[in-house]
């Protein structure tokens, strides 16, 4: 059975439109911009979104919060088709499955500034609003869904894990189709908890150059209509596996990474000279692009071009997933490499084929790979329909 | 058109308030043995190396007992095994305190925390200590995490053909973020799916129903079912600990509930 991207909405530091999005990532732009906002006396690199977003204050309180805000900006240019699909199939057919990691944290986070500052928690905040499943919750919601409704939280690798679950709901047959995809928001919590590991970079991220030194964190949402639909671009397979070896550094020899990759494949049915183009997770750290760079090299050699867009869009954690399988799909359709903006010195110990620049090229096949936290590994194939 | 999705149980693992392990739970549900409100018990998670064992939070001894029980339960080997983690919250004192500092001028957040502060932290140290490889997916639906989990598993055991262990399991947030989610105490409900009958104790088929969820007869169990949401599964649970063929209904994400029925081998 294939499934289908049938629609796509998406914002990030590039924009809050398809359009928008696809012109700057193919000029090679970077919508990566200096600040303090959430790094006092300490100007961080970061991927903001910087557009308007809905008003949140005709939702209910405990679904109040930025990271909602951004995933219903992204269901507002889907909105029609999705309505449409949920009028086609029934609201019990239809399933929300999301990936975020940071959920509504900064609303936590606000709380309990004032809750230091005057002993009580405010009166706008409700536990909701953090909860990890809120994201799913509120889409579903706002569409009058009654289908499966919940959320993946694998950090950065919990926007493609979402996106596999729900092309299984959909095999299964409990769902005819499901909004996916991801959103996160900036927040102190993860500036301050990637800086305290060490892996913030103080300058534009290097993914994949020898001078690479950390990542640039980044905000989003990209949501997917699936169905069995036919439409131009197929989710042509997933793979997914775990490390098992740490909680913050990834297996140093690539190992879960490359079942992940395998994996994905295996369930596309195609081999690996089949890929056309591989959007690498590729965060800029130096223990992930090395462990990444290792079973990319081991299955692709230096024939398959790939990159990480991290440079354009920063990592944006729990939605990268999401967003960069949209990137791929952007790829498919224009048939158009993205380039990499911000890496300079390849890394000649990853002996891969890096894609600098933006190139032409007829795309039929694309990998896109997201590793986070705790050794989560979630490869996806995707592909031009026939 | 619904297709019901159905899996053996061949492994069970539960840790409640007052229901240390499978087997005391089973009694109590068959009514051998009152259910004695006590706090949730958190076994030493002996097969964590010795530095994430000393530093092991409730979340992860929690998460590693139930699942550990339901392996030992079928004789299974844990690093073979495809999981499924459905929980609420994650670890509900890591984040406090991380916020808590966060609410002053110190951003020196210890990275440790930081990591064990994400909602797959639990799926994390899983991985670390039974050494699997295997897909592992991490949920979250807020009282109906046990019913998103379960869907999952199920899904998965039947595109993929194999084993998948789930665990729901939820935590504590303490004050004052208790007053906003008042989860008691620790609790863990774990299965483990199999495709097939070798060695299972029955099997469960699943489907979304608008009927509603039955409670318990026993008023300290149905309050547990209501304040923990792992414990959703406690009616399903009672079928299977008096090894009674039939269905029940589990509060799943109002106005769909899930409808299980459960055939003893």
């Amino acid at each position: 059975m294939k499934l289908y991207l049938n629609e796509c909405g998406i914002l990030c530091s590039l924009g809050a439109s398809h359009g928008e999005i696809r012109r700057r990532l193919f000029a090679g732009e970077s919508g990566i911009m200096a600040t303090e906002t959430w790094s006092a006396g300490r100007v961080l690199p970061l991927g903001r979104v910087t557009d308007a977003l809905p008003d949140s204050g005709a939702l209910p309180l405990h679904q109040r919060s930025r990271n909602n805000q951004l995933a219903l900006a992204a269901l507002a240019q889907i909105r029609p088709a999705v309505d449409a699909t949920i009028a086609r199939y029934g609201a019990g057919r239809v399933g929300v499955v999301l990936g975020t990691s940071t959920s509504g944290i900064a609303e936590t986070e606000r709380a309990l500034r004032v809750h230091a500052e005057q002993g009580v928690l405010p009166d706008a905040f409700h536990y909701g609003q953090q909860e990890m499943g809120s994201p799913a919750e509120v889409l579903a919601a706002q569409l009058g869904i009654t289908g499966p409704a919940y959320v993946h939280s694998s950090a950065c690798a919990s926007s493609a894990k979402a996106m596999a679950s729900a092309a299984r709901l959909i095999r299964m047959n409990l769902c005819d189709a499901v909004v996916t995809g991801g959103v996160d928001t900036l927040c102190a919590f993860t500036v301050a908890g990637f800086s305290a590991l060490e892996s913030v970079s103080a300058a534009r991220c290097n993914p994949l150059s020898v001078h690479r030194d950390g990542i640039n964190i980044g905000e989003g949402a990209a949501l997917f209509l699936m169905s069995r639909e036919p439409a131009a671009v197929a989710l042509c397979g997933w793979g997914e596996a775990s490390d098992g070896h740490h909680m913050s550094a990834p297996d140093p020899a690539g190992g879960g990474a490359r079942i992940a990759i395998e994996a994905a494949l295996r369930r596309a049915g195609i081999e690996a000279a089949q890929v056309d183009y591989i959007n690498l997770h590729g965060t800029a750290t130096p223990a992930n692009d090395a462990a990444e760079g290792k079973a990319v090299a081991a299955l692709f050699g230096d024939r398959v071009p790939g990159n990480s867009t991290k440079g354009a869009t920063g990592h944006t954690l729990g939605a990268a997933g999401a967003i960069e399988a949209l990137v791929c799909a952007m790829a498919l359709t224009d048939g158009r490499l993205p380039g990499s903006p911000g890496t300079g010195a390849l890394d000649p110990s990853i002996p891969i084929r890096y894609q600098l620049h933006g190139e032409d090229a007829s795309l039929r096949h694309a990998l896109s790979n997201s590793f986070g936290f705790g050794g989560s590994n979630c490869s996806l194939v995707l592909g031009v329909a026939q | 058109m619904n297709a019901p999705l159905t899996a053996y149980v061949t492994g069970i693992g539960l840790i409640a308030p007052g229901l240390p392990d499978w087997t005391t739970a089973a009694a109590v549900l068959r009514g051998e043995q009152p259910h004695v409100s006590a706090p949730t018990v958190l076994p030493v998670p002996e097969l964590l190396p010795p530095a994430e064992r000393r530093r092991a939070s409730r979340v992860i001894k929690l998460s590693l007992g139930a699942g550990l029980d339901a392996v030992k339960q079928a004789g299974a080997d844990a690093s073979t095994l495809a999981t499924v983690f459905a929980a609420s919250g994650a670890d509900g004192h890591n984040c406090h305190a991380l916020c808590e500092q966060l609410a002053g001028e110190d951003r020196q957040i210890s990275p440790t925390r930081f990591h064990n502060s994400v909602h797959n932290a639990a799926a994390g140290y899983w991985g670390i200590a039974t050494r699997a490889m295997a897909p592992c997916q991490v949920i979250g639906a807020f009282d109906a995490s046990f019913g998103a989990g379960l869907l999952d598993a199920l899904a998965q055991v039947a595109v993929d053909g194999q084993p998948v262990l789930l665990i729901a399991y939820d935590s504590e947030y303490p004050a004052p973020l208790h007053a906003k989610r008042d989860t008691p105490d620790c609790g863990a409900v774990a299965l483990l799916l199999s495709p097939g009958a070798e060695g299972a104790l029955g099997a469960i088929t699943v489907a979304p129903t608008t009927a509603a969820a039955e409670p318990l007869a026993e008023a300290s169990l149905e309050s547990l079912r209501g304040a923990i949401p792992a414990m959703r599964a406690l009616p399903l649970l009672r079928r299977v600990a008096r090894a009674d063929a039939g269905a029940v209904v589990l509060d799943y994400l109002a106005p769909m509930q899930l409808q299980v029925a459960w055939q003893p081998c």
